[in-house]
């Protein structure tokens, strides 16, 4: 199948008669997906945007549910999302971000119904990266510039038009109710012709990265790594893989809403104890907790790194804290592995 | 700038050597082109890593607070104002501080950078003169630095340091003063027009704290953000919180912010927070006649008071 590019915006219409539709919008001097009223909003020509997409399914900040005391008693609303949506032009990293943190919201001993109910009624159009920029090293993490983990149908730009390629059953029913025209043969050499020359430069060497993790908590190089970091929340909120949050009550008196946010590792107030002791007091503590969950825990549990190269952290963090620095650094340090 | 790059790291070796010091904190060549990253240097050897160009635009100030080291610190003017004000809050023992001064002829903007490229990505630059050098796949732009400035640096007054030990190349011309065009501009608009600005400018604002961070005098124990008996503040995001948050945070900071920029430098959306901090400067200094860091002996505006103090939210005139 194909778009034509004047088309598009037409296309991205029909979708919404069917779908809450979202898509990468122009805001400020950066691309945020947003849902779309009109397809004209939509832009595609975009490296990657400011926020990864991760929002859609996991917000940063989601009423759960609502509650109120009256004459009949307490009286609760749970807010369940069940809209269709449509991710239209997301980037294959931040696709591939949503299968990991499907290991978080649905596992063994957990299955988030917020989270779930979203994913399911999720269509991912993916959108390949011709030229992936300097910062992302998607191809060290397994991914690659038109990898098709998690995405329904992507979306090859050949010049003036689209090229779709069907992925899976949910993917053909999105498309099977539109009138578009068939690639041909031509279309399809175009498509491939592209996949080829795209290049990711950057690679980020991570063997024995975990094991050099694995042995030594406390290895002298924690000392050092997190000297510059501020201990904002730039590289986690804009970190597509980054999933922790807090709950609060947003009430007055007895009536309000339970709400989730994203959190930030590197907060004091992350692990503070009612009692006032913090367990990670300083930014060493959060720091390593940060590199620990992404490259260490994760791969414990779920036997995958917490990263897809997507490069944001690196873009936007305020010193320049480069991960892939730390990465070389923890890669390349003494860190005994016989203890 | 490579002379002074010399320079500094001619002086950091020293200080190390002789032990005047356990750490110096400067800046190295970063990872990103026009980027360059704080950093803290223990042995003597390692002083060859330090760097001055355009893109040291980090407020060093912000890693002095409270240490119990000896610290030397590569100080232009806007960190130099701030460590002034830190030294006059008990938060620097100055007796364990050297500074390396450096006079600062603007850091660049690379959000400025970003729209003049449109959509382009840089994968190197070089500065020439009065110009930098952009390049990237298949092009290459040359532009007057005056041009890709920070604002901040285009409206600073005191490019060269206000406090020093050593001084690395040679002072800047000083500058007339502020006359505070853009804050004027924008209390001239009707209240309506202001809240509206705000509104949007804020419900982009993704609550990651990076402004608080960045700023060397935001240094609570506990920040009012973070309490939770009271909360004083909702923990989600949302516009209206998202202001009142920044509101409070330029309130807290009134006759302590030397007016670095380092806020809005950080904010990762690009949000102009200076738009608030300077409305907080200009009426401290015309209600105070207090200028934040320009030298040790004033009083602060918060430790001082004078019979002539304007007070017309206490007295009927
Ligand atoms: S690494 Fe950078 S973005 Fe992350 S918390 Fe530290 S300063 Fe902020
Ligand atoms: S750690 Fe950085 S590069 Fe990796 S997925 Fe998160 S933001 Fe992207
Ligand atoms: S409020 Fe902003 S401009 Fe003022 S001192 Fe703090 S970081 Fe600098
Ligand atoms: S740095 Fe910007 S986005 Fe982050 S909290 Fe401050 S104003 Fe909001």
């Amino acid at each position: 199948m194909l778009i034509n590019k004047n088309e598009l915006a037409g296309f991205l219409d029909q979708l919404m008669s069917r779908y809450q539709v979202f898509a990468p919008v122009k805001e400020a001097d950066y691309t945020n997906f947003k849902q779309i009223s009109s397809g004209t909003e939509a832009t595609l020509d975009y490296s990657n945007t400011k926020i990864p997409p991760k929002g859609i399914l996991f917000p940063q900040t989601e009423k759960l549910f609502s509650y109120s005391c009256g004459t009949e008693g307490a009286q609760v609303q749970e807010c369940i999302d069940q809209q269709k949506k449509v991710v239209f032009g997301i980037r294959p990293c931040d696709a591939k971000s949503l299968v990991l943190l499907d290991n978080v919201f649905n596992n063994d001993k957990y299955q988030d119904p917020y989270y779930l109910t979203r994913r399911e009624n999720t269509i991912l159009v993916g959108l390949g990266c011709n030229r992936p920029a300097g910062t992302c090293f998607c191809t060290s993490l397994g991914g690659g510039p038109f990898d098709t983990t998690g995405l329904d149908a992507l979306l090859v730009d050949t010049g003036d038009k689209y090229v779709v390629e069907i992925l899976t059953e949910r993917g053909r029913e999105l498309f099977s109710g539109t009138t578009l025209p068939e690639a041909g043969e031509a279309d399809r050499a175009a498509a491939a012709a592209v996949k080829e020359t795209a290049t990711v430069s950057c690679t980020v060497n991570l063997d024995g990265v975990k094991a050099k993790l694995d042995t030594d908590f406390y290895d002298p190089i924690w000392d050092g790594l997190h000297e510059k970091c501020l201990g904002c929340a730039v590289c986690t909120y804009t970190c597509p893989t980054c999933h922790c949050f807090d709950i609060v009550d947003d009430a007055v008196d007895a009536n309000g809403c339970r709400v989730r946010n994203w959190d930030a590792c590197m907060f004091p107030l992350f692990t503070l104890h009612g009692s006032g002791h913090n367990p990670r007091p300083t930014g060493k503590e959060r720091f390593r907790q940060r590199v620990m969950h992404k490259f260490k825990y994760f791969v414990d549990n779920y036997n995958v790194m917490a990263c897809v190269g997507c490069g944001r952290c690196i873009k936007n963090c305020p010193v320049n804290l480069d991960i892939r620095a730390i990465l070389a650094e923890i890669q390349g340090s003494e860190a005994r592995l016989d203890k | 700038m490579p002379e002074l790059a010399g320079a500094i790291q001619e002086a950091a070796r020293k200080l190390l050597e002789e032990k005047k010091v356990d750490v110096v904190i400067g800046f190295a060549p970063g990872t990103l082109p026009l980027r360059s990253t704080p950093c803290f240097v223990h042995r003597p050897e390692d002083a060859a890593g330090l760097t001055w160009n355009r893109s040291c635009e980090n407020n060093l100030a912000n890693y002095l607070r409270k240490r119990t080291d000896k610290v030397a610190v590569v100080a232009k003017g806007c960190d130099s104002r701030s460590i002034i004000e830190l030294i006059k809050e008990n938060q620097i023992n100055r007796e364990n501080l050297v500074i390396i001064g450096v006079p600062c002829a603007g850091m660049i903007d690379r959000k400025k950078v970003d729209r003049r490229l449109a959509g382009k990505e840089l994968l190197a630059a070089e500065e020439s003169g009065d110009s930098i050098v952009l390049k990237g796949d298949g092009f290459t732009e040359t532009i007057p630095v005056n041009e890709l400035l920070h604002d901040s640096c285009l409206s600073c007054r005191h490019p060269n340091p206000a406090l020093y030990d050593l001084l690395v190349g040679e002072l800047l011309p000083e500058k007339g003063g502020d006359d505070f065009a853009d804050v004027a501009a924008f209390e001239a608009k009707a209240p309506a027009e202001r809240r509206a600005i705000l509104t949007e400018e804020f419900s982009r604002c993704i609550r990651c704290y990076a402004c608080r961070q960045a700023c060397p005098m935001c240094y609570c124990e506990e920040c009012f953000v973070d309490c939770s008996t009271p909360q004083w503040i909702g923990k989600s995001s949302d516009a209206r919180d998202n202001m009142l948050f920044q509101a409070v945070r330029v309130l807290h900071s009134a006759g302590r912010c030397a007016d670095c920029g380092a806020c809005e430098r950080a904010c990762p959306m690009g949000l102009s927070l200076r738009n608030l901090t300077r409305k907080m400067v200009k009426d401290v200094q015309e209600l105070f006649g207090y200028e934040a860091g320009a030298n040790l002996e004033d009083k602060p505006a918060l430790a001082d008071f004078k019979a002539e103090d304007p007070q017309p939210f206490l007295i009927e005139e």
